[in-house]
């Protein structure tokens, strides 16, 4: 006897103690419908049910009209904000979807034989005997093989499976290239100038207020190369970006509390910091100028960017790599390095970074 | 039924030459073609008219399965004109904002396919919609099922199947908005890249594998393309067809009433009632998705523009559905380990909890949660019968507090990944706003957890009380000595009879926790656990009243009514309260 009986024969046993209070009274007895006994009613759902398929075709000649006379391309707020032809279109397809639609079940539920009826379950569970048959047959299958009698054959077939698993992993290994140190360089390098983001044009300290903030990039990103073409373009541009970025803040010279050995790394009042978040990568933005704090408007992490870009409020764990400036012969904001730590979200090697990088 | 054979089907021969049937028409013809090469009689004669139950509430996964469809046809035909490529071209179409731009090629499609197919934005709006509508949908039902215990055996492995289908789904709807390539979605796959690279050990080599070298490269929006028109859609319609092979094999579940046993499906047939019925719910729900699409604009991607790394816009929100694991990323401090950075040998490493518990830990505990409930109660409660019969929430009170109580931690979750649209809306402080919910997250499940549970078992005793002292008719009786009593009415008895047709809850105890010789016999305490689990299950549940309580109390009432009868008509005398007849306010009973 399996288990599952035995509990079945137990909560029966239980069950047989204490009687049902009510006895179940069967199906009620069956209710007509306006419709199974007023040949008029029939007769008006019938043209009722008729009318909302004839309403569909009407909606499709619609569509098919809408289709060829109204205009898309820019005009795609001329009604309500609403584009003439997605709203023609959409309106006249979801009006001969929903005629079908409620026509169907209209049909259902008011003319369709609607008696209810009994059908019997019957228990998943398989018969004693089928079981004891499938038991067999595997048990004569495996017999059959000879599985148990040739360990070598079994282990052999076992192994080389096993072995052939490797091969889509090893196939997928040129997926993508292994990560080297490429996370902790940037394209900024000393003595490259700090570009105006979109204007790539270079900046002095002398160009901002106090309280402002200026998105900034590294000026290689908008020169060119010897045969005048970009030096970073497409995907490359956008890799180059998505570390490069960077905010320029400028603050009253004596608001700045200087993180240990970054005295010298403002100008004027003038500080870069990595505009990538060190939560999970979002660009930040959002910048306060009454409390020098700013937020990334993902996950709402704040910094001070007044006390080396620590971590106010959030989730981030880390102040945000700040970008040591000077000036060139010509007054313009330049870096004196490349960040000294990989900017962007954390990882798992981070902290191990390349004494020779950088 | 009739035994007579109706001769006329019967075949007129038997050779090995093909019976026919006589007077064979054309769809016969067909049919006895298809027959003889698939044996489909066999296999449908049980099907055809196969009897399925009515209520409201087993349209909630038609209504998933039915957008799952939708976004089969609407997708084929996005495909058509999408270029999931992240090459650069200057846009030239006809949104004249962002003619010359620089963008993707993906982004610049999906401009072609808004501005330049007509209907093109129609079916991108109707696939959104349908995204939403599918994955909602499936959110609903799977309460449905949980509520109800439809989940109990035999349909466990169903539970499960569900449970991958909501998470797949999840995943679909992520890939799915993830490939204009504009600057939200660019945005949400940099925060992906953030939480893969969490991870410890493997994470950078995830990253850079996933995206072919660094954030963002020219690999991810394709590789998403593969995985969202082909590996998770076919996965999806395999699990599809499976749950609804294992649906028409369990048969459904119906709500117990009269006529209605764990033996038996009342209901009507699939041909032709839910032919219809189910058929013509297709075409409504395909109906209020274009309407949806038509009438409400989602996803307007030539406002947020091209994806640029740095830029990003204020409010950004992943769709609604990703918005939990997005307020567990918000409200989470930043913890963030550094081990083995001083001298001595091991590399130094960095693990962000601040990433990996709210986005990549807590996902997956949810996940199994939700697939081990179905294997937790029946563990519990030792229930290895077949259950046909649905329960209303209010008889499995803790149960329903269960699923109340993960709701509301999702719920409180969501919330918090829409904090800074809270904080603008109100005009509140983000940062209260963050610190509420770090504590509402676990104090906020628990009060709902209290509240549902109670909430459950007074409306359990208010069952009792209809079934015992009949419903209140809202007929208020004044005794001749001025007592007021409102007059109670028994149940019918359908009603009454359905209010009972339920098991009664059994508590688990340990029999013996030592055998004969004083030895504590193997998994007594998990026997333990489980006995103390059962009671909080089940202990404090009101049982349906016995035979004997229900015509005791039954006739108690007829004597009432018989006291009554007289007084009806008769207006009391009043006199009670001033003393001067020979009884007093405190002789009279209220009812």
């Amino acid at each position: 006897m399996s288990d599952d009986t035995t509990l079945e024969k137990r909560h029966d046993a239980a069950s047989a103690v204490v009687e049902e209070p009510i006895a179940n009274p069967g199906l009620p007895a069956h209710v007509y419908r306006p419709t199974d006994i007023d040949p008029a009613a029939e007769k008006r759902a019938e043209r009722q049910i008729a009318g909302l398929f004839v309403f569909a075709m009407l909606c499709v000649v619609g569509f098919a009209v809408s289709y060829f006379v109204f205009d898309i391309a820019d005009n795609h707020d001329t009604v309500g904000g609403l584009g003439a032809s997605t709203l023609a279109l959409g309106l006249t397809l979801g009006g001969a979807l929903l005629a079908i639609g409620i026509g169907m079940i209209q049909w259902a539920r008011k003319l369709m034989n609607d008696h209810e009826i009994v059908e019997m379950r019957h228990p998943g569970r398989s018969s004693d005997e089928d079981r004891e048959k499938v038991v067999a047959d595997v048990l004569q299958g495996a017999e059959d093989s000879g599985i148990a009698r040739r360990p070598l054959i079994r282990n052999t077939l076992l192994g080389a499976l096993g072995l052939v698993g490797i091969t889509p992993v090893l196939a997928l290994r040129d997926l993508g290239p292994l990560p080297g140190d490429s996370l902790y360089h940037t394209p900024w390098t000393e003595g490259m100038r700090v570009a105006v983001d979109v204007l790539g044009t270079p900046i002095r300290p002398a160009d901002m207020e106090i309280g402002s903030l200026v998105n900034g990039q590294p000026m290689s990103l908008y020169e060119e190369n010897e045969e005048g073409e970009p030096l970073y373009e497409g995907v490359d541009l956008q890799v180059a970006k998505s570390k490069g970025s960077v905010i320029l803040v400028k603050m009253e010279p004596g608001d700045i509390i200087h993180g240990k050995g970054r005295d010298n790394w403002t100008v004027d009042g003038v500080l870069c910091y990595s505009k990538i978040c060190t939560h999970v990568g979002c660009p930040i933005s959002l910048y306060e100028r009454t409390t020098h704090h700013v937020l990334c408007p993902c996950h709402q992490s704040t910094f001070d960017l007044a006390d080396s870009a620590k971590v106010v409020f959030g989730p981030a764990a880390r102040p945000l790599p700040q970008l040591p400036l000077a000036l060139d012969d010509e007054g313009y904001l330049i870096a004196q390095s490349d960040f000294i730590e990989a900017v962007g979200p954390s990882f798992w090697e981070r902290d191990t970074l390349p004494e020779d990088g950088s | 039924m009739s035994g007579r054979i109706d001769t006329s089907k019967v075949a007129t021969s038997n050779k090995t030459s093909a019976a026919t049937a006589t007077k064979p028409s054309k769809v016969g013809a067909a049919a006895n073609w298809a027959d003889e090469r698939l044996g489909l009689a066999s296999a449908m004669k049980k099907q055809v008219r196969k009897v399925f139950p009515d209520h409201w509430s087993f349209m909630l996964g038609e209504i998933a399965l039915w957008s799952f469809v939708i976004l089969l046809l609407t997708g084929v035909f996005l495909t058509l004109w999408f270029n999931p490529s992240m090459g650069e071209i200057e846009y030239q179409g006809s949104y004249d904002e962002l003619r010359g731009v620089h963008m993707s090629e993906a982004f610049a499609s999906t401009m072609h396919i808004s501005f330049d197919v007509r209907g093109g934005l129609l079916m991108r709006q109707m696939h959104h919609w349908a995204a939403m509508l599918f994955i909602a949908a499936m959110f609903v039902h799977l309460m449905r099922v949980y509520f109800t215990g439809a989940f109990r055996k035999p349909r466990e492995l169903n539970w499960v199947v569900g449970c991958l289908l909501l998470i797949l789904g999840m995943l679909e709807g992520f890939t799915g908005y993830s490939l204009p390539d504009d600057l939200l979605s660019g945005t949400g796959i940099r925060a992906a890249d953030g939480f893969i690279k969490s991870q410890p050990v493997i994470g950078t080599y995830m990253s850079f594998f996933l995206f072919d070298g660094e954030f963002p490269g020219e690999a991810i929006i394709p590789r998403l393309y593969a995985v969202h028109i082909l590996l998770i859609p076919g996965i999806l319609l395999a699990l599809v067809g499976l749950h609804m092979v294992l649906l028409v094999y369990h048969k459904h579940t119906q709500w117990p009433g009269p006529g209605k046993t764990e033996q038996n499906v009342v209901g009507y047939p699939l041909l032709p009632i839910y032919a219809a019925k189910a058929g013509g719910f297709f075409f409504i729900v395909f109906g209020v998705t274009a309407l949806m699409g038509a009438l409400v604009s989602i996803n307007p991607i030539w406002k947020y523009g091209p994806y640029d790394p740095s830029k990003v816009t204020a409010g950004s929100q992943p769709d609604w559905y990703m918005g939990w694991p997005d307020g567990a990323l918000r409200i989470m401090p930043g913890w963030e380990s550094h081990l083995f950075t001083g001298p001595g040998g091991l590399p130094a490493v960095t693990i962000p909890w601040n990433v990996l518990i709210p986005i990549i830990i807590l996902p997956v505990v949810m996940l199994q949660v939700l697939i081990a409930l179905p294997f937790i109660e029946s563990w519990i409660t030792g229930d290895k019968r077949e259950h046909h019969l649905l329960q209303r929430p209010r008889n499995a009170p803790f149960r329903t507090a269960t699923m109340v109580s993960l709701m509301t931690f999702i719920g409180l979750l969501w919330m918090a990944g829409g904090n800074d649209i809270i904080a603008i809306l109100f005009d509140l402080s983000i940062n209260q706003i963050t610190y509420f919910n770090r504590a509402a997250v676990f104090v906020g499940p628990a009060i709902a957890f209290a509240i549902t549970y109670r909430w459950c078992i007074s409306l359990q005793r208010h069952d009792e009380q209809k079934l015992l002292h009949g419903y209140e008719t809202g007929v208020i009786m004044r005794s001749p000595e001025g007592g007021y009593s409102e007059k109670h009415l028994p149940l019918p008895e359908a009603q009454a009879y359905t209010l009972t047709a339920r098991e009664r809850d059994e508590v688990y105890s340990v029999e013996s926790e030592t055998d004969a010789n004083g030895v504590v016999a193997p998994g007594s305490r998990v026997q333990k656990v489980r006995a103390r689990l059962s009671a909080a299950m089940y202990a404090n549940n009101i049982q349906k009243p016995t035979k004997e309580q229900l015509e005791e109390a039954h006739h108690h009432a007829e004597h009432e009514h018989e006291l009554q009868a007289p007084m009806e008509g008769h207006p009391a005398d009043g006199h009670q309260f001033d003393g001067h007849r020979f009884h007093t306010v405190e002789d009279e009973q209220l009812r």
